[in-house]
């Protein structure tokens, strides 16, 4: 009984902190400017909204990887996926759960929409360095 | 001897630890982040021995046990130090850093006194039995100065972003960890559980590798969108 307790009790701990660490993914790119490029390509004007974030997922499945935003991208995808799921199991419990839901995944959409941009700057650079060898 | 998916997840951690020392240096940030780069080379020193150990003895020798034992105290202690001085950088601007030191201090003392009047009873392999109860409790002291951390953090309205993910990166392996052990003690006859541990060993240092690669000291972030109620 013991064990359970501890158990449930390590695991929304775990959870909290998980969502913790994917909001300050998040808020580490809230100030980055997205580029002219990325803006036309994914649709984002000035704010993301939550249904950005499939599209700008599916483009930056086309951009080649970067080793060091793949882990942090994997967990914001995931926290998206928990939001995904608040929205529609509880959204009918408090409705202002929804807006929060909403305004919380456009956060995940722009975070997405900054890794394209570094993505693309990447591969730029690289073509750039291998025509000058 | 440890089976191959053993071997591979130790050796793996080994060179995450390697790799956040290297990030750590590269980026000029090793005095900086000194006590999270000491925890990790004692790791990486530790490591070698415990394999050295177990080549030469057996993992069912005495030596290689006392060895796995005492180490696993030095590492929990000097995790302790590490969390301590994140503690100091995030009350740094308040001027209470002899407050955190003696503070630290009394809770050391405190868990190794708890620790040893747990283990005083039996006579028999005191020493080794004490360094296994300290490295449990001072797990479970770490899990809630970390939680404490994380609220202090939200209070102060911290603003680095390395530092901010550095101390979620412990949180999330501080409770990790507590919920794997306690996995263990209700469902222990799962051998996959057995393999979460040493894979939440391998994610402390790679996931800070990656805050310290990401982020450059000066990056900032706001506070109020740590918070899931704006206040």
């Amino acid at each position: 009984m013991m064990a359970v307790l501890i158990f449930l009790a390590s695991v929304a701990t775990l959870c909290m902190f998980f969502a913790s660490y994917c909001r300050s993914l998040v808020a580490s790119s809230s100030r980055h400017p997205l580029s002219a490029e990325v803006r036309d390509v994914t649709g984002i004007r000035n704010v993301a909204t939550a249904a950005d974030y499939a599209r700008v997922v599916q483009l930056l499945k086309l951009c080649p990887e970067r080793q060091e935003d793949r882990a942090g991208l994997q967990a914001v995808d995931i926290y998206y996926s928990w939001l995904t799921v608040a929205r529609r199991m509880l959204a009918w419990i408090a409705p202002s759960l929804r807006s929060w839901t909403e305004h919380e995944q456009a956060c995940c959409a722009y975070f997405a929409a900054v890794t394209l941009d570094r993505r693309i700057a990447h591969s730029r650079e690289m073509l750039t360095h291998e025509a000058e060898l | 001897m440890p089976g191959p998916i053993d071997l591979s997840i130790w050796f793996l951690g080994t060179a995450f630890e390697l790799l956040f020392v290297v990030c750590s240096l590269a980026r000029k940030s090793f005095l900086t982040y000194l006590f999270l780069n000491l925890y990790l080379l004692i790791s990486i020193a530790v490591s070698t021995g415990r394999f050295v150990f177990l080549q030469s003895y057996g993992q069912g020798s005495s030596q290689y046990r006392y060895f796995y034992y005492y180490s696993d105290a030095l590492l929990t202690l000097t995790l302790f130090c590490a969390l301590i001085s994140l503690y100091s950088r995030v009350f740094g601007e308040l001027r209470t850093g002899e407050y955190v030191k003696w503070g630290a201090v009394f809770l050391l003392l405190g868990t190794a006194g708890f620790s040893y009047a747990v283990v005083a009873q039996s006579a028999e392999r005191l020493s080794t039995d004490f360094a296994y109860e300290l490295s449990q409790n001072l797990y479970f002291v770490g899990l809630v100065l970390t939680y404490i951390l994380w609220g202090a953090v939200l209070k102060l309205r911290e603003t680095r972003t390395r530092l901010v993910q550095i101390i979620l990166s412990l949180g999330l392996y501080f409770s990790g960890y507590a919920a794997s052990y306690a996995l263990m003690n209700f469902s222990g006859r799962f051998s996959i559980i057995r393999y979460i541990c040493p894979v939440l060993g391998c994610f402390l240092p790679l996931s800070w590798s990656l805050t310290i690669l990401r982020n450059s000291e000066e990056s900032r972030l706001v506070p109020a969108q740590l918070v899931a109620v704006p206040r």
